[in-house]
């Protein structure tokens, strides 16, 4: 082995022996440094599981939604609107499709109400999303009634309940056959509420709306790129925004690290003399300290990092929950998928590592250039 | 755009090191008018031992500058989605002017900090500390470019708007959006792959001789080539490489081969390159101060295991360029 | 061996409490020798071996040390002779608590890079050699006062140097410890080690080991 790397180790094997020495006083720092990492840590595995919730959900979603604006207002699909688009280069397919939202008294919650072909939900039959079959206590071959908005009651059947994968966005969804759905909002028959279309070719889609627009000109094409844009914007606000919010408690964070690194002991004082005068260069003891500086960070950096990542997708991010999620009254109690990204590690290597290492070197350095003589002389 | 988790954390370490820098900057400045190596004087030890706190100072913006790099190519690639037509990095760079020279000052402020330390490394191992004044004006003028990359990237990040939908849904493209060039400007395969390959091989043979047989000549040549062969490098990732490792014709990305898509192939093309230039670079620049009595033996020492670095760095860079071209399964030139 | 030269040094230079503790030394100190500085306390003897030991710099002066001129060297340099060249025994012994007796005596080496088996094992002949054997696995502060001086001692010698540095080396010791410490001097004389050492102990001073004393007060050499 070279010297300089047996110099390493023998500086670590140091340092490992002087943090047990002074465990009070590490543990402090430790402490406080995990608990950093692992709010950070929280938030951004969080805000970015939820965005690649919402990315799932949408990539199964068309890549082209038509709307009618009447008076600036979204309004029906008249029944002759999709015949009108005729054939456009590229779109693949396009179908009219219904939804709309239904309030429940019963848990004060607006559902989505979305109807299916008639191979998927059969007249009668409804599939039911996963937190609003908790909530309602409903499971496969239950029966529920709804009071429609003209207050006729309908019953059906539960066939399903929705596999709980995507959550996020399923929560509220209530699906059934075209019919019912008819019936039950007692829908002008023909209408539809908006049109979907599947576009193979990415760089068709702007085209694609572009054409449409021009010849319906009282349409409003919705984009799923846009969406996804949007989408990923807001997320990177609200995480931006919590982490300026938080960056007074990194600030106090560094603080705290520099007072620990320039308030040494006397004990602390004496020893570095010693290592001086028996022979340690200045730049031995940066080095001996910067380790104890790297070790303590990849430390706190680990645990608060697995913490967090227990905390997110073991727990469900109880501490963050009501800050960054959606605006809905139907609360997903949802297991995020767990995802790990470099960027987000990298980034919170930044907002942790960084401060710490800013604020303890100027301390490291105050320390290791004791005089070699202090010994003697004391 | 600035409330993003990777630009805060950007701007945070671009304006740290500044500030430290510039924090540090009336203790250079007392370096250079009262440093005197033969006097024992306190003000003198004072001096000496500050000297430890610029040294540890730097090393620890050269770190965060190469991991702010990183940050940065590896933000834009996610932020491409915000943006119409953005594929890739080079697309979120394009968004505005400030884009490209954001990047570019950053990679500057890498390769000067790296020379700064190889100058300050030779000086600590001399007996009297020659070059400790040429050191700190140095240092001096390091501020500014520090200064230059903050603003250009405050400039970048505050100008970066995104195409998101405006009101609760809108339509964008209707405003008739201007696309961004998602590709990098490229040269054609065949010229590129002769600059390349010339530019390594006369990167490599400058740093292998320099290495071997020492010499101010070479060494000044090390560094001009290493200079030289890093552009020839990026010219031809982006004009061959790249295209060899996506496998299609068109895509010149620099930045796409850092994705797990690609088995982050990038990582070990660029990290030696980066390596092999800074230490040409700093091998060329310890040159200058060749003649100092007390560096005579020092400096090529030094430099000569700097340059055995920077061969080796441009070689496995080479070789691994090389094998990508050989292992892809697109035909760029017919033979 | 050593040349000193009009060597002055002050503390708190160009404060209102500015004070020298050297006014001008000149003196040649031979090897293989043991050489005793005598004097109260505040007479500049130990600041005078701090020099000599290139723990600290001359405010002005000279300082050869075999032959080269020292004085002007930055503390970087000054570190690596007195890593290889010295090795000190403080009066307060100057151990680290909390770690071992055989830690203690290995730190010295810690810069050099040498590997830790070599470490160890010499640092097990110099136990062996000082008869500390048994306490090698002992935390230092459960040593007696004779044995942590002599754990002192072995990490003095951990880097093999030419001079070995006393600073009251029989203070904290009673009569016994203290000849066995002039026993142990006289080993190092055999081996042809130098010393150098302060003491206003007669035990010490007047011993047969000791070749040579030299006498100081108020930072000045005292013709005795």
């Amino acid at each position: 082995m070279s010297p300089w790397l047996e110099k390493q180790l023998h500086l670590i094997d140091f340092t490992l022996a002087s943090l047990g020495r002074r465990k009070t006083k590490n543990i402090g720092l430790l402490v406080a440094y995990t608990l950093i990492v692992f709010v950070l840590a929280s938030l951004t595995l969080f805000t970015h599981a939820l965005r690649s919730e919402a990315t799932f959900v949408l990539a199964s979603s068309p890549e082209v939604i038509l709307q009618r604006m009447v008076a600036g207002r979204h309004d029906l699909i008249p029944p002759d609107y999709i015949e009108k688009i005729g054939r456009l280069r590229g779109v693949q397919k396009k179908e009219g499709r219904l939804w709309g939202y239904y309030y429940d008294p019963v848990l004060n919650a607006n559902y989505t109400f979305m109807a299916r072909p008639a191979d998927e939900v059969k007249d009668g039959y409804i599939m039911v999303g996963n937190t609003l079959a908790r909530e309602r206590g409903l499971a496969a071959h239950n029966t529920i009634s709804f009071r429609s908005y003209s207050g006729k009651l309908f019953t059906f059947e539960v066939s399903a309940v929705l596999s709980p994968d995507s959550e996020l966005l399923s929560a509220d969804l209530v699906l059934l056959s075209e019919n019912d759905f008819r019936k039950f909002f007692e829908y002008p028959a023909g209408h539809f509420t908006d049109i979907a279309l599947s576009v193979a070719n990415p760089q068709e889609v702007r085209n694609i709306a572009a054409k449409l627009s021009s010849s319906l000109p009282d349409s409003r094409p919705i984009l799923r790129e846009e969406v996804l844009r949007t989408y990923q914007s807001v997320f990177d606000w609200r995480e931006g925004i919590v982490l300026t919010v938080l960056a007074g408690a990194i600030l106090a964070f560094a603080i705290l690290a520099w007072e620990k690194a320039s308030g040494l002991s006397a004990e602390e004082k004496r020893e570095i003399g010693i290592l001086k005068a028996i022979g340690w260069e200045t730049g031995d003891v940066i080095r001996m300290k910067s380790w104890e500086g790297l070790l303590i960070s990849l430390t706190a950096f680990l645990l608060g990092f697995i913490a967090a990542y227990v905390h997110v997708f073991h727990l469900g991010a109880a501490v963050f929950e009501p800050v960054l999620k959606g605006w809905s009254v139907l609360y997903p109690s949802f297991t995020l998928v767990p995802t790990i990204d470099g960027l987000q590690i990298a980034t919170l290597f930044f907002f942790t590592v960084f401060p710490y290492t800013a604020a303890v070197l100027v301390p490291i350095w105050r320390a290791a250039i004791t005089d070699p003589d202090a010994v003697m002389r004391a | 755009m600035l409330f993003q988790p990777a630009i805060i954390a950007l701007l945070l370490a671009a304006g740290l090191a500044v500030v430290m820098l510039a924090g540090a900057a009336p203790f250079a400045v007392q370096v250079i008018r009262h440093w005197d190596i033969h006097s024992g004087s306190e003000r003198q030890l004072a001096l000496e031992r500050r000297t430890y706190l610029f040294s540890t100072l730097l090393t620890f913006v050269l770190v965060a500058q190469l991991a702010a790099l990183l940050l940065f190519v590896f933000n834009a690639d996610r932020l491409s989605v915000m943006f119409v037509g953005a594929m890739c990095a080079v697309g979120t760079l394009n968004v505005n002017a400030w884009g490209f020279p954001s990047l570019i000052a950053q990679m500057a402020v890498f390769f000067l900090a790296a020379i700064w330390l190889a100058i300050n490394h030779v000086d600590t191992l001399a007996r009297d500390y020659p070059l400790v004044r040429i050191k700190y004006v140095l240092l001096l003028l390091l501020l500014p470019v520090l200064a230059t990359n903050l603003w250009l990237e405050v400039q970048y990040f505050v100008n970066l708007k995104a195409n998101v939908i405006t009101s609760c849904c809108g339509s964008m493209f209707s405003e008739e959006s201007k696309t961004i060039t998602a590709e990098a400007t490229s040269l054609e395969p065949l010229p590129a792959l002769w600059l390349f390959y010339g530019g390594m091989l006369a990167a490599i043979a400058a740093s292998l001789w320099h290495g071997r047989r020492g010499g101010r000549a070479s060494g000044f040549l090390t560094a001009l080539t290493s200079g030289a062969g890093f552009v020839a490098a990026i010219t031809g990732v982006l004009s061959f490489v790249s295209l060899y490792i996506y496998e299609h014709p068109h895509h010149h990305c620099p930045f796409c081969i850092l994705k797990p898509e690609y088995d982050y192939q990038g990582y070990g093309l660029y990290i030696p390159l980066f390596i092999a230039t800074a230490a040409g670079l700093g091998a060329g620049a310890m040159q200058s101060f060749a003649g100092r009595p007390s560096l005579a033996t020092i400096v090529p020492r030094v430099s000569a295991r700097l340059a055995k670095l920077a061969a080796a760095g441009f070689l496995l860079f080479t070789a691994l360029s090389t094998w990508f071209i050989l292992a892809s399964n697109l035909i760029l030139i017919e033979h | 061996m050593i040349e000193l030269s009009d060597i002055k040094k002050a503390f708190n230079q160009g404060k209102p409490n500015e004070y020298w503790a050297l006014h001008g030394i000149d003196l040649a100190l031979e090897a293989g020798k043991v050489t005793a500085f005598r004097g109260p306390s505040g007479s500049g003897k130990t600041t005078l071996l701090t020099i000599v030991g290139c723990l600290s710099r001359p405010t002005s002066g000279r300082v050869r040390f075999k032959g080269e001129d020292i004085s002007g060297l930055p503390e970087r340099f000054l570190t690596d002779i007195r890593r290889q060249s010295f090795g000190f025994v403080f009066q307060q012994f100057n151990l680290i608590k909390g770690l071992s007796a055989l830690e203690n005596v290995i730190l010295p080496a810690f810069p050099t890079g040498r590997p830790r088996r070599e470490l160890i094992s010499a640092a097990d002949a110099l136990f062996d050699q000082l008869k500390l054997g048994h306490r090698s696995a002992a935390k230092v502060e459960w040593l007696s006062g004779g044995e942590q001086q002599r754990v002192a001692i072995a990490r003095a010698l951990i880097n093999d140097p030419e001079v070995i540095i006393a600073d009251e080396p029989t203070a904290n010791l009673d009569t016994a410890l203290s000849k066995e410490f002039m026993a142990i001097l006289e080993g190092f004389t055999a081996a042809g080690k130098t010393v150098l050492l302060t003491s206003h102990d007669p035990l010490v001073v007047e011993s047969s080991a000791v070749h040579r004393v030299v006498g100081m007060r108020d930072g000045r050499l005292t013709d005795d």
